[in-house]
C-alpha cells in the first residue's frame, strides 16, 4: 500500500501521525488538480510576471570571473524576484492553492526569514491571514525580516523549545496545522517534509531552471557546462537543477553549509556526514545521532541551518546525477565579500554557499565553460548580524 | 493462551498512563509507575524520547528534553520495562516515534523489546501504508501493532488501518497535539460507532484526559482511556508517590 508516487527511489514518502494523514490526501488532491488546471497556472503566471517580476536576468560577472581565474560565469538572479529571494515562486503557488482549498489562513515556519517574508507578503496581496513559527535564535539573527514579516500584518510566533532554529519551527508549525487543518494551509517552504510537499515546491520553483534554459540558449546559443546552488532543504537547487537534470552534459553541483568544521553540532552537510533517517514526515538523509535523535547543525546562514536535505536530493546523490560538497563559513563570508567589491552585488549568507564553491574551483576548469550560479537571494537581511560580529570590518 | 492485552481487556474498563522514559531516574519511575498502578492504572505506555515530537503538547515535550538532556536511549527504555516486568504482569506498549527505532536496526530492536516484556508497539508517525516492514516484524516477534484512528480519519479508511491492528484500537480524540484539557471534545460516540461497525477490537481513547468527567465519558463509548500529560506534569510539578496515586484516583472513572 505504500504510494510509490510518493517517493523519489526510496526517499521521501509520508511519515505522519494519523491525525495529518487527511489533510495531507486533500492536499496532494488539490496539487494534482492545479497541475492540470489552465486557469489557476494563467493566475500563478500573472501574478509572477506583473507583481514579482519574472522573469529575473541572467547576469554575467566578468569581474568576479577574473577575480577567481574563472571561465565565463552567470548569475541567475531571483535576488531581483519581489522579496528578495527564490521563496516567492513557492509561496505564491502555495496560498493561490491555499485560497482554491478555500482556507482563510496560512501557517509557515521560516529560518533565515525569507520564506516567512515570502508567504506574509503572499499573504498580505491575497488577503489570507498569516502565521508565520520562527526560532527564537533566528529572531535575533534575522532581525530585519522579523520587522518585515510583521509590517506585511503577519503574527510571528516564537519558538523557544528545542534548538530554537528552523527544525523547532517546522515541528510548531505541524503541531499547529494538526490543530487548525480545517481553515488553515501549512505553506512549507523548501523542498522537503511529507509527499506532495517536495513535488509541489520543485514544481513551483521550476520556473527558474526552465527560464535559465531560455537564458543559456539566448545569451550563447548552448546549455551550460554546469549549474551550481547552494542545498539548504534544496528548493532553489531543485528550481533550477529540475530541467538540466535530463541533460547529461551538464554538470550539476550542490553546496551545502559546512559551518566551523566537520565534526558533528559544528556544520549542517548532511551529505558529509549524515546517514537516511524520518524527520517532518520524510525519509531522506539527516544529521542525527547514533540513537536517531537528530543532531544539533550550524551554519553562518539561519536558511541552511537544518538538520535534512530533501528527499530528491537524497536520490539524486546516490545516483551521482549531482555532485554535492560542503564549504565552510569563513570561505562563505570571503565569496559574499567579493560578489559586492567586484559587481555591487551584495548576495545573501545562502547564496554564498555556491559563490564560495566556485571560488575554491573555478581556477581549474576549461576558459571556454559556461557556467551559471543560482544567485537564490539577497544580503541586506545579513548585514546587521554580519556588522554586529564583527565580520566586514576589514571589508 | 490469553495474552496480557486480551486479559485486561477481558476484566474491565482499562486505565492507561503514559511516561516517558528517562524523564526522572529509573528508580522513581518504578516508584512512580507502582504509584500509578496503586491508583488503578492497569496499562501503561512508555515513551521513547525524540528530539523532534511533532504530535506532542508542551508537557510531553519537556519531559522528552529533560530525558534527553540525560542521553537516554532506547535501551534505557527497555531497561524500565524489564525491571517492571519482573514485579508486574500489566500490559505494557512501547510508545515511539520512527527514527530512535529506524537508527537501530528495527528487527534487533523490536526482538529486544519483545524479550524485555513489551506486548505492543505504538509508532506515532508511521501511518499503515509506510509500515510494510515493521507490520512483518512485529508479526514475527507476536508484538501487537496498535493503530491509531484520529477524528478526521475518513470513514472509507477505517477498515484499510484496521485490518493492521492488533491488541486494541487508539482513538486520539481531537485535533491538535496531547495536552491537558477538561473535556472530552464532541463527536467521540459517533466516531467510535464508525470504529465498532468495523472491529471488535477494543478502543481507548486519548488525548488530552485530565478529569473524571472526561474519563467516564470515554468508558461510556469506549473499553478505556489513556492519561499522559496530567500525569507528567504532577510528576514535573514534583508530586509524589502517594500525590500520584491520590491523581489517579481522581481520574479513575470507577472510584467514587
Amino acid at each position: 500500500m505504500t504510494q510509490p508516487s510518493s517517493y523519489y527511489g526510496k526517499f521521501g514518502g509520508q511519515f505522519l501521525p494519523e491525525l495529518l494523514i487527511a489533510p495531507i490526501q486533500e492536499l496532494t488532491d488539490a496539487f494534482e488538480a492545479i497541475k492540470r488546471d489552465p486557469a489557476f497556472k494563467q493566475v500563478l503566471h500573472e501574478h509572477l510576471t506583473t507583481y514579482a517580476g519574472r522573469p529575473t536576468p541572467l547576469t554575467e560577472i566578468k569581474r568576479f570571473a577574473a577575480a577567481v581565474h574563472g571561465p565565463r560565469l552567470f548569475l541567475k538572479r531571483e535576488d531581483l524576484l519581489h522579496t528578495g529571494a527564490h521563496k516567492f515562486n513557492n509561496a505564491i503557488g502555495q496560498c493561490l492553492l491555499a485560497k482554491h482549498l478555500g482556507k482563510t489562513r496560512i501557517i509557515a515556519e521560516t529560518g533565515a526569514g525569507q520564506h516567512g517574508v515570502a508567504t506574509a507578503t503572499a499573504c498580505a496581496l491575497l488577503g489570507l491571514e498569516c502565521v508565520i513559527y520562527m526560532g527564537a535564535v533566528d529572531m535575533k539573527r534575522q532581525g530585519p525580516n522579523v520587522a518585515r514579516m510583521r509590517l506585511l500584518g503577519a503574527e510571528v510566533a516564537s519558538v523557544t523549545l528545542g534548538s530554537q532554529t528552523l527544525k523547532d519551527a517546522v515541528n510548531e508549525a505541524l503541531r499547529d496545522w494538526a490543530a487548525h487543518f480545517a481553515t488553515s494551509h501549512y505553506c512549507l517552504g523548501s523542498a522537503l517534509g511529507p509527499h506532495p510537499y517536495p513535488q509541489m515546491v520543485g514544481y513551483f520553483q521550476e520556473v527558474i531552471g526552465r527560464e535559465t534554459k531560455v537564458q543559456c540558449l539566448e545569451r550563447f546559443g548552448q546549455l551550460p557546462n554546469s549549474v551550481i546552488a547552494c542545498v539548504g532543504g534544496g528548493s532553489n537547487a531543485i528550481g533550477i537543477f529540475a530541467p538540466f537534470l535530463a541533460e547529461e552534459k551538464v554538470a550539476l553541483y550542490g553546496v551545502e553549509a559546512g559551518g566551523k568544521g566537520p565534526h558533528t553540532g559544528e556544520h549542517a552537510a548532511r551529505f558529509l556526514s549524515g546517514s537516511p533517517g524520518v524527520l517532518h514526515g520524510c525519509y531522506s538523509y539527516l544529521l542525527q545521532d547514533s540513537f536517531g535523535q537528530v543532531a544539533d547543525t550550524h551554519s553562518i546562514s539561519a536558511g541552511l541551518d537544518y538538520p535534512m536535505v530533501g528527499p530528491q536530493h537524497a536520490q539524486l546523490f546516490e545516483s551521482d546525477r549531482v555532485h554535492y560538497s560542503s564549504v565552510q563559513d569563513d570561505a562563505v563570508i570571503a565569496a559574499f565579500k567579493l560578489l559586492a567589491k567586484t559587481e555591487g552585488i551584495i548576495p545573501a549568507l545562502e547564496s554564498s554557499h555556491a559563490l564560495a564553491f566556485v571560488c575554491a574551483e573555478a581556477h581549474a576548469w576549461p576558459r571556454d565553460y559556461n557556467v551559471v550560479i543560482n544567485l537564490s537571494g539577497r544580503g541586506d537581511k545579513d548585514l546587521p548580524q554580519l556588522f554586529e560580529k564583527k565580520l566586514l570590518d576589514d571589508a | 493462551m490469553m495474552n496480557r492485552i486480551e486479559k485486561t481487556f477481558q476484566q474491565g474498563k482499562v486505565f492507561a498512563a503514559y511516561l516517558t522514559a528517562g524523564d526522572g531516574t529509573l528508580n522513581q519511575q518504578l516508584e512512580q509507575i507502582h504509584a500509578l498502578i496503586a491508583g488503578g492504572v492497569n496499562l501503561l505506555e512508555i515513551g521513547i524520547p525524540f528530539s523532534d515530537p511533532i504530535a506532542d503538547g508542551v508537557v510531553i515535550q519537556r519531559a522528552m528534553q529533560r530525558s534527553l538532556a540525560k542521553n537516554t536511549t532506547v535501551f534505557d527504555a527497555l531497561t524500565l520495562i524489564k525491571t517492571l516486568r519482573i514485579q508486574t504482569q500489566i500490559p505494557i506498549i512501547l510508545f515511539t516515534y520512527y527514527n530512535p527505532i529506524l537508527a537501530l536496526s528495527e528487527q534487533h530492536i523490536l526482538a529486544q523489546a519483545q524479550q524485555a516484556g513489551v506486548d505492543g508497539i505504538l509508532i506515532i508517525d508511521l501511518p499503515f501504508f509506510e509500515a510494510h516492514d515493521h507490520l512483518q516484524t512485529c508479526a514475527q516477534l507476536n508484538l501487537d501493532p496498535i493503530m491509531v484512528i484520529a477524528p478526521n480519519t475518513l470513514p472509507a479508511r477505517l477498515p484499510e488501518i484496521i485490518q493492521h491492528a492488533r491488541g486494541f484500537l487508539y482513538y486520539a480524540c481531537r485535533a491538535g497535539t496531547t495536552g491537558v484539557r477538561q473535556q472530552l471534545p464532541n463527536g467521540v460516540d459517533e466516531k467510535l460507532k464508525q470504529i465498532k461497525q468495523v472491529t471488535d477490537l477494543p478502543v481507548i481513547v486519548g488525548f488530552g484526559i485530565a478529569s473524571r468527567a472526561a474519563s467516564r465519558a470515554a468508558v461510556a463509548h469506549a473499553q478505556g482511556f489513556v492519561v499522559g500529560s496530567y500525569f507528567i506534569q504532577a510528576i514535573e510539578n514534583g508530586a509524589s508517590p502517594e500525590q500520584l496515586t491520590a491523581l489517579a484516583r481522581q481520574i479513575n472513572p470507577c472510584e467514587d
